[in-house]
């Protein structure tokens, strides 16, 4: 009877895609908070492209008769310097909506580093098994084990301070997540069915496993991109902040914290909003991330 | 009085592509020390109306009747605390995959004696007493030692015998069977069908036996109600169902079943229902995730 | 006597369990010796209940796991996985249809990407043939040509079974394996797809290895039946002959467990509950 329901219904030729979108978009939108968090995160990504245009003044630009000037509607401000001039006369709208563009850099070069590595790293240990997987897998338990942030710290002081350095430090700390979340993805679809039917009609490891596998253990690994894209972001502000990441004068969030520091108690505007910057985009991600969670996790269970 | 009584009763499922219904005004009635089977293929809503009866259904699912009562009990205005106090003791389910019905974290004999205590207070000699015996009646040999055991240590069938103890262990007036022999093979299959008749005839309860299997209606059933869709297809006593079949749905099904076969082709469901009942079959949307 | 397109003899398959920090090492013996022979166009069922090796033997048969002893013929050309690779031309020769059509196609892939698959993998074909055989080989198996472009889940177990056989039949098989194909499905369906496997046969000349726990549906579709019981072969023969005149007990405690539809013993039934 289910014959002759799908063939009665009207011929298209590829509704699946945007069917699926729609249900994507179904499960998304009821979490609130994803919803605000993509729309921010849109604002950001609009603001960091646009900031050539509507930053007011050049990021790196000093202006010598305007140093440490307040935000405008305090006592001194100006119209001219909106939310302020640092210590040596930078406005501070300029440099944030320019730290937004290195942010976003960092974390989808951070995340991408991380994802492909892990991802190539975890199928293989998945797939094979054996001793290549042991192997893998405490190396993986290794970095682990290590704080973050402090192993970042010391891949930086072997590499040299610097932004690419930087970022690739933090994608080596990133990276074992990606592999033990691939690998056991693999481990539990490698012996499904629809893998066994592809060897049957010929299909090689190389096949099996990135044409095959992979497509199946995406959604977790989805979820967990969005989530690294914060932490990168968290991190190299860290490193930043630490004097290891992106050197001055660079307009980055962490860096510029970094530089304001003796000016905390006299000026609370030049650390307050690099660092109101790095709350909201890393909430707007993880919010982001929750609500991917939820439109994706139901969709493994389902198909 | 009939031990358990359903008019029109409906189910919907609140689902992303809308309200699905999942039963559409069935009715039925099973009287004390009765079998009924209910067939029907996947989709038909025989385990969903079951499922109403108990209340085991998800916050989605919207449930009405005109009547749904059990010994003369409103089961639709009771509290869930009052229905928690019937169900387990005077009316139990089993399903369909003995394995996954048991919790592999406890012993068998912890899962039983749970029972025993939630419903009858009993001691915990008592307790003991009554799982060891529970389990003798369902046939496990050795019971003293296979309460230590857990679901793991044991076979399907085994675990399905479990799960009958449990579900005996209050003596219930009425025993819903949902699939309890299609996760097992034939020969098992055939000892739990053997044990669930001789423990009805014995306890004297009534049993639902829902099914897909025309094999496992004919061994078992006094009256039978077979569903397609949500929907009563036709009632009948076992006799007259197989030897008789009133509705066009019913003879495809019986055609079916590859014993029957008599050509060189099976006949298939095409060849008996007639446009109309085709076209309104159509209608109702198959129960599939939302795309 | 017509062409023999399989051929097992002897065949054994175990598994080594590896014992833990204290446990022992184990060897199950899955199948033990099993022998048997199937002619172009027949169909050959092997019978038994879960854990009795009918399933390892698919696999074996298949060419997706290797015998521990024994040679395995396919058309009459001996065939060894552990020691020679696997060609195109022996991996198309065999094929399988899995028990579980929710299981055995992949959620991520399109029907037509689907069945073009084989094709990719074994042939040089180009992408406007292939489309095109794959099209016919969806219209044999009683789906249309809209149904092209979907995924798996939009379809219901019945359909994905068809898509199972003719992702199957693809590559011109001479051989089709197939493992418990319909006692996922509902009875209404089950005649459906057992017909289908039945005109294909016909169409295709083909031979079917039938995996199957239910004899009704045995009995229906098959030339010759193997019961299988703990990894022996008990009883082997015709279909008529196993049928009319089983040899093992336990092919004969097989048949009085399955539940019996007709009138004659379900008044028979009533009759003793009436006494009772």
């Amino acid at each position: 009877m289910a014959t002759q329901t799908v063939s009665a219904e009207p011929v298209s030729l590829d509704p699946s895609r945007r069917a699926r979108l729609a249900e994507f978009w179904y499960y998304f939108s009821e979490n609130r908070g994803a919803v605000i968090g993509l729309a921010v995160f849109l604002i950001l990504v609009a603001l960091a492209i646009l900031a050539p245009v509507i930053a007011p003044h050049a990021p790196n630009a000093q202006y010598r008769d305007a140093v440490l000037l307040p935000p405008f509607w305090a006592e001194g401000g100006r119209a001219a310097y909106a939310l302020g001039t640092d210590a040596v006369g930078r406005d501070m709208l300029s440099r944030l909506l320019y730290g937004a563009r290195f942010s976003l850099f960092i974390g989808i070069v951070v995340t991408t580093l991380a994802l492909t590595g892990g991802i190539v790293v975890g199928v293989i240990a998945g797939y094979v098994g054996g001793w290549i997987d042991t192997a893998i897998m405490r190396v993986m338990d290794i970095i682990l084990a290590f704080p973050s942030l402090l192993l970042a710290l010391v891949l930086v002081a072997v590499l040299g301070p610097g932004l690419t350095n930087a970022m690739i430090a933090i994608a080596l700390v990133l990276q074992p997540h990606f592999v033990r979340l691939t690998r056991a993805a693999v481990m539990s679809e490698k012996n499904r069915e629809y893998v066994v039917a592809a060897r049957v009609a010929g299909a090689g490891p190389m096949r099996l496993m990135f044409r095959t596998i992979l497509p199946n253990c995406m959604a977790p690994l989805i979820v967990q991109a969005t989530l690294s894209f914060s932490n990168a972001i968290l991190d190299a502000a860290a490193l930043g902040f630490l004097g290891m990441g992106a050197q001055p004068p660079t307009p980055e969030w962490g860096t510029m914290l970094a530089e304001a520091r003796e000016f905390i108690l006299r000026a609370w505007w030049v650390v307050t909003f690099p660092g109101l910057a790095i709350l909201i985009t890393v909430l707007a991600i993880n919010l982001m991330g929750d609500g991917l969670r939820d439109a994706l996790d139901p969709k493994l269970k389902r198909s | 009085m009939p031990l358990l009584e359903i008019e029109n009763l409906v189910v919907e499922f609140q689902t992303a592509s809308g309200p699905f219904r999942a039963v559409d005004g069935v009715s039925l009635a099973v009287s004390e020390r009765e079998v009924l089977a209910i067939v029907g293929e996947s989709g038909s809503g025989k385990s969903v109306s079951m499922l109403a009866v108990m209340g085991l259904l998800p916050w989605t699912a919207k449930v009405s009747a005109d009547k749904m009562t059990f010994q003369g009990r409103d089961l639709l205005a009771l509290s869930p605390a009052q229905r928690r106090e019937i169900i387990g003791k005077d009316m139990a389910m089993i399903f369909q995959e003995p394995m996954a019905s048991l919790n592999p974290c406890f012993t068998v004999g912890f899962q039983i004696e749970e029972v025993l205590k939630e419903h009858l207070g009993l001691d915990r000699k008592a307790r003991r007493a009554r799982a060891n015996e529970l389990l003798r009646l369902v046939g496990i040999p050795d019971p003293e030692q296979r309460l230590s055991s857990y679901p793991h240590q044991m076979s399907g069938g085994q675990c399905q015998r479990v799960m009958i103890a449990v579900a005996l262990a209050c003596n219930p007036k009425l025993l819903i069977a949902d699939e309890p022999t299609t996760a097992l093979d034939v020969t098992i299959q055939k000892q739990i069908l053997d044990l669930l008749m001789r423990l009805q005839a014995e306890h004297g309860m009534a049993l639902i036996m829902i099914t897909h299997n025309m094999g496992v209606v004919a061994e078992t059933a006094d009256r039978v109600i077979v569903q397609y869709k949500g929907r009563k297809m036709e009632e009948a006593d076992v006799l007259s169902l197989f030897e008789n079949p009133k509705s066009n749905y019913t003879r495809a099904l019986l055609s079916a079943l590859p014993e029957n076969a008599t050509g060189d082709r099976l006949p298939t469901i095409g060849d008996f229902m007639i446009e109309a009942e085709a076209a309104t079959a159509v209608k109702t949307p198959i129960m599939e995730p939302p795309v | 006597m017509s062409e023999i397109i399989v051929e097992g003899r002897n065949i054994v398959r175990d598994y080594h369990v590896r014992g833990g920090v204290f446990g022992k090492a184990r060897t199950i013996h899955a199948v033990k010796g099993v022998s048997f022979k199937v002619e172009k166009g027949k169909t050959l069922a092997i019978v038994g209940e879960s854990g009795c090796g009918k399933s390892t033997l698919a696999r074996i048969i298949t060419l997706i796991d290797e015998a521990t002893a024994g040679e395995l013929l396919i058309e009459g050309q001996k065939v060894d996985i552990a020691r020679q690779r696997l060609t195109p031309e022996l991996r198309r020769k065999v094929q399988i249809v899995f028990q579980n059509p929710y299981g055995s196609l992949n959620p991520r892939q399109k029907i037509g990407d689907v069945l073009q698959e084989p094709l990719i993998i074994n042939t040089d074909k180009g992408a406007e043939e292939r489309r095109e055989l794959a099209m016919r080989m969806l219209k044999k198996v009683g789906l249309g040509h809209e149904h092209f472009n979907r995924y798996p889940h939009m379809f219901s177990g019945g359909q994905r079974q068809r898509i199972a056989i003719a992702r199957a039949l693809m590559l011109n098989p001479s051989l089709l394996v197939l493992d418990e194909p319909v006692s996922a499905l509902d009875l209404s369906v089950q005649a459906q797809v057992l017909n289908l496997l039945a005109d294909l046969q016909e169409e295709f000349g083909l031979t079917y290895v039938f995996i199957s726990h239910d004899l009704s549906v045995v009995r229906y579709i098959a030339d010759e039946v193997m019961v299988m019981y703990f990894g022996e072969a008990v009883e082997y023969g015709s279909r008529d002959e196993v049928f009319s005149n089983p040899q093992h007990s336990y092919t004969k405690t097989l048949f009085a467990a399955t539940p019996r539809a007709d009138v004659e013993s379900i008044r028979a039934r009533l009759a003793r509950r009436r006494a009772a």
